[in-house]
């Protein structure tokens, strides 16, 4: 019955197999990597679905393992895996994701020196990611949280030669930090208040019941807000944001496995692990909320000026991961992990298609671009169908699920549901804008030479384009069976005509409105640069938050860090010296002593001779 | 009568160990060593007629050192003028072999 549950744990190792057989062969043999990491995620895919298969069934229950790892006193950590139906789901989509990731850069990365290198990072991300997935306790989880950021790190920075990524490498490594630093005292508060210091997510579902009372409500609120930051670090949420848009210095395929699907879809994923907490505390659920509903609109309105393909995808996938949290802050875990579920499919997608772009034309500027359609009919349709996703228009999965968390911003927050709306409106406007600015309209400075990518990478976007078209069936506002699944108990089919209308509507503008603007050009795409260039600016550099944390946050540390470096030049190292000088100008003192001269050795007795006896005298008159 | 032997085999022996300290002649530090082993004979005699106990073992004993100071003194000049024609001076502080 529950034979591939059981044997879930070799999901996570599959991977790491691969990288350590990259590893071990090193640069050597340039299509190593390609077929390793290939076949080691087919096999982790498999099994993922096998066991996504087993869970379907009605009586399937959650499968647990752990053995203790580390005794302490009376304290005992235990480590091992946990199935729910929410890890099945999140293995079925990483190794999916990454599989086609995998594949996909056999061509996109071919003529890349470090290929073996780079499948090699891109299977130990796959194992941390799987890893995360799967722990059944916050410490593990935690570790894995820290391996998915040194391999983000490492795969940002692939390109370090370029200053630019080594640059975008060390600040998503920075930034997460400080998200990391929240999740880690997150969990020393949980570890320090729960009963018998427990860490594991079946005994905080049963302590966090809203009824037990073991914790207060205000402990149980900082210990929500402090897991929060990690998820707003990692899931690139208002204010840690930033690293984000950064990150796209990294290979194209590591933009859609990493910076897309998976690892920033982590934070949604620990809250979604850790809900009891935040369903104790209205406070942090309304923080949560808040800051999700911010950020899809904030993010989503620097989206509509940006020139990068691919920082456009960021700052939505930005946007999409704020509108994940929203959901989950209002209470809808549902649509918050059917959110997570069908972006990492379209955004993927999406991501994909943009490396095919940037693979032929060379350039990220989508001012170059234009006139793409004819030339790569498979990338455009792929392309189209994602993008179609992605605002929100039906029957493609992004509709579903971003009407499921319209609807329950509709009907617990009416600010929330307008933020949510107009965030809608505005993505489907810049995704508008993308698609006819690169595959529509006359042929581009650099398009004159493009042409369709090869095989290996336009099949993984058929095969994106496939469920990111039609995964949004599982959740239907009539047929809540996603929901009920995932949550394990009946769940009414939800459905709200205005909501739903809402919705379609705002899309469906934001689609007219592109097509006036960037289509038929009836209203002029300059008009808002050139009636109020001071906010095309403001949107263009992303609200200037760079700009501010530069002169707020870098700047003074930067300034500390000098005087610290004085402090160590001229204290530290002065005290360093000067013992150094005192010892050596000892010894050469003692050095001149040794001068070889028979009289002064002489003297030097003769003196002593003296002291010997004056002090032999001398006794005798003292007391 | 021994304080004044005393005192002036005192200044003796102290001319000596100043001439044998500071001087740089070769010749003049083995002058001033002869110097002091007289001032040591001057005691040895003084104390075999004026002692506590006196007996004539002082005054032996002073002979004795007589000859052993000849033969040092031979032996001392002998290694002087082997340096002398090896280095071509008698200076002393030029003879700073146990430095290196």
């Amino acid at each position: 019955m529950d034979m591939y549950t059981k044997a879930a744990w070799i999901v996570p190792l599959l991977p790491l197999a691969a990288f350590l057989v990259l590893t071990a062969l090193g640069r050597g043999s340039r299509r190593a990597g390609a077929v390793f990491g290939s076949l080691f995620s087919l096999a982790a895919l498999v099994l993922s679905l096998l066991i996504v298969a087993e869970r379907l069934e009605p009586d399937a229950v959650d499968y647990s393992y752990a053995f203790d790892w580390i005794r302490a006193g009376d304290f005992t950590l235990r480590i091992g895996f946990e199935v729910t139906n929410l890890t099945a789901m999140m293995l079925a989509v990483v190794t999916l994701v990454s599989f086609l990731v995998n594949v996909y850069s056999a061509g996109y990365m071919k003529n890349d020196e470090r290929i073996t290198v780079y499948y090699g990072y891109v299977s130990l991300f796959t194992f941390s990611m799987l890893g995360l997935v799967l722990s059944d306790n916050l410490l593990s989880l935690y570790i894995f949280w820290e391996l998915v950021g040194v391999c983000s790190f490492l795969l940002v920075g692939f390109w370090y030669a370029k200053p630019k990524a080594k640059a975008a490498a060390k600040k998503a490594f920075i930034v997460t930090r400080i998200g990391d630093a929240g999740l880690l005292i997150g969990i020393m508060l949980l570890f320090w208040y729960m009963p018998d210091h427990a860490l594991d997510f079946t005994t905080i579902q049963s302590v966090f019941d809203g009824q037990s009372g073991a914790i207060t409500t205000g402990i149980t609120t900082l210990i929500a807000l402090c897991i929060f930051l990690g998820a707003v670090g990692k899931s690139g949420q208002f204010p840690l944001h930033v690293w984000l848009p950064d990150a796209m210095e990294g290979p194209t395929p590591i933009s859609a496995l990493i910076h897309a699907a998976t690892m920033v879809a982590a934070g949604v994923f620990l809250i979604a692990r850790t809900y009891d907490i935040f369903q104790d505390s209205a406070a942090a659920m309304e923080t949560v909320a808040y800051v999700g509903g911010f950020t899809a609109l904030f993010a989503a309105t620097i989206a509509l000026v940006q020139q990068d393909i691919k920082r456009i995808l960021a700052y939505s996938t930005v946007s999409q991961l704020g509108y994940m949290i929203m959901a989950l802050g209002l209470g809808s875990l549902t649509g918050g992990i059917f959110h997570l579920f069908t972006h990492a499919f379209f955004k993927a997608l999406l991501f994909l298609g943009a490396g095919s772009i940037i693979h032929a034309v060379h350039t990220q500027n989508i001012k170059e671009m234009g006139g793409l359609g004819t030339r790569m009919k498979l990338t455009a349709w792929t392309f189209a169908i994602g993008a179609l996703a992605l605002s929100g228009i039906p029957p493609f999965s992004g509709f579903w699920s971003k009407d499921l968390i319209l609807t329950a911003a509709y009907e617990s927050n009416p600010l929330l549901f307008f933020v949510g709306l107009a965030a809608a409106f505005c993505t489907a406007l810049y995704m508008t804008r993308l698609f006819i600015l690169v595959f529509m309209g006359k042929p581009g400075a650099a398009s004159a030479a493009a042409h369709e990518a090869p095989r290996s990478m336009t099949v993984p976007l058929v095969a994106l384009a496939v469920p990111a078209a039609i995964a949004g069936f599982v959740e239907t506002p009539w047929n809540g069976w996603f929901g009920s699944w995932l949550s394990g108990h009946q769940e009414p089919a939800h459905g709200s005509a205005a909501a739903i209308i809402a919705s379609i509507a705002v899309s469906v503008l934001g689609l007219y409105v592109g097509w006036l603007v960037y289509g038929r050009r009836s209203i002029g795409r300059i008009t808002l640069a050139e009636r109020s260039p001071w906010l095309y600016k403001l949107l263009e550099r992303g609200y200037f938050v760079d700009e501010l944390y530069a002169a707020a946050v870098v700047k003074p540390i930067k300034l500390a860090g000098q005087l610290l470096i004085l402090f160590d030049e001229f204290i530290v190292g002065g005290l360093v010296r000067a013992a150094g000088a005192a010892t050596s100008s000892a010894g050469r003192l003692a050095a001149r002593l040794q001068n070889g001269q028979t009289q002064t050795y002489g003297l030097a007795a003769v003196i002593g001779l003296v002291i010997l006896v004056a002090a032999l005298v001398g006794r005798r008159f003292l007391p | 009568m021994l304080p004044s032997y005393l005192t002036l085999a005192a200044i003796l022996f102290c001319i000596g160990l100043y001439g044998a300290l500071v001087k740089r002649n070769a010749v003049i530090v083995l002058l001033s060593l002869e110097l002091m082993l007289n001032a040591v004979n001057l005691n040895l005699v003084a104390f075999s007629k004026y002692g506590v106990v006196p007996s004539l073992t002082g005054q032996i004993f002073s002979l004795f050192t007589i000859t052993v100071a000849a033969a040092e003194a031979a032996i001392g000049v002998a290694i002087l003028i082997a340096l002398f024609r090896l280095r071509g001076t008698v200076k002393i502080d030029e003879f700073d072999e146990m430095r290196r």
